[in-house]
């Protein structure tokens, strides 16, 4: 397909959804932003009240996968701070959650997409956070 | 959930996600062989969601309708949007994305046939 020949907006350089590589970080971030919320949505509506906690905790990754998703692609200032943001607390995330529902499995009696370091979902949540800090680093801001 | 016919989606994703992945390696863009095979996939997995359809109203329906009635469409919208995604990005990226939905639809698959097991029948 042709290049647009019109002049479009700048975009910031390091916005991920201007190059080949970051589409597809984007797409992977996308399919995570939205298996996570669906089934937190499909969870907290249909039986909130078996697991309050790690519902909420679905709910609340889901959010942080989406706002990562959208970090990523817009770039420039504000986009690198909401990116970075949301990929350090879905490291975290993915790392507390996955050790607490090891060491203590009773408040964790239903999966979330952080429990077990992601083993649910092939351990991709666990090495995601990694990709996306990389992503901002690669593209850091230079002199 | 029909399991010979589940099991040759896998394997034919898993094939031409390896595929998509060896292409990307050599730097190469996604031909039209690329693209028709992944509509060839799609094809597949249309029969598969049909098929699942059907089953929806027979006698051993899935206890979990509405998640798995979810799984369903997006199942079915997985390869359509990764060649319509691939067509906007005519590089080796573009394999690349070929490659993630491909290999993520044996996952939906596999899910599917988990929600299907669990019948309130």
């Amino acid at each position: 397909m042709a290049e647009n020949p019109t002049p479009t907006p700048a975009r910031p350089r390091d916005a991920a959804i201007g190059t080949g590589l970051g589409r597809v970080l984007l797409l992977v971030y996308g399919i995570f932003a939205l298996s996570a919320s669906a089934r937190a949505l499909v969870q907290i509506s249909s039986h909130f009240s078996e697991a309050p906690l790690a519902y909420l905790l679905s709910g609340f990754a889901g959010l942080v996968y989406i706002a990562a998703t959208v970090g990523l692609a817009i770039g420039g200032e504000r986009g690198r701070i909401l990116a970075l943001v949301s990929c350090s607390i879905e490291l975290l995330g993915v790392l507390v959650v996955g050790t607490l529902s090891i060491a203590d499995a009773v408040a964790f009696p239903d999966d979330t997409v952080w429990s077990h370091y992601g083993s649910g979902y092939g351990y991709v949540p666990l090495v995601l956070p990694f990709i996306g800090l990389w992503w901002l680093w690669r593209n850091r801001p230079r002199p | 959930m029909n399991g010979p016919l589940s099991l040759a989606t896998i394997v034919v994703a898993l094939v031409l996600g390896v595929w998509y992945v060896i292409r990307c390696a050599l730097n190469k863009a996604p031909s039209n062989t690329d693209l028709w095979s992944m509509l060839g996939l799609g094809l597949l997995v249309v029969v598969l969601v049909v098929v699942a359809i059907v089953g929806l109203f027979g006698p051993d329906r899935p206890a979990d309708w509405t998640t798995f009635v979810g799984y369903l469409i997006t199942t079915i919208a997985f390869a359509p949007v990764g060649v319509y995604l691939a067509r906007l990005e005519p590089t080796r990226w573009g394999l690349l994305i070929l490659a993630v939905a491909a290999l993520t639809l044996p996952v939906l698959v596999l899910r599917l046939q988990q929600i299907a097991e669990v019948t309130s029948g």
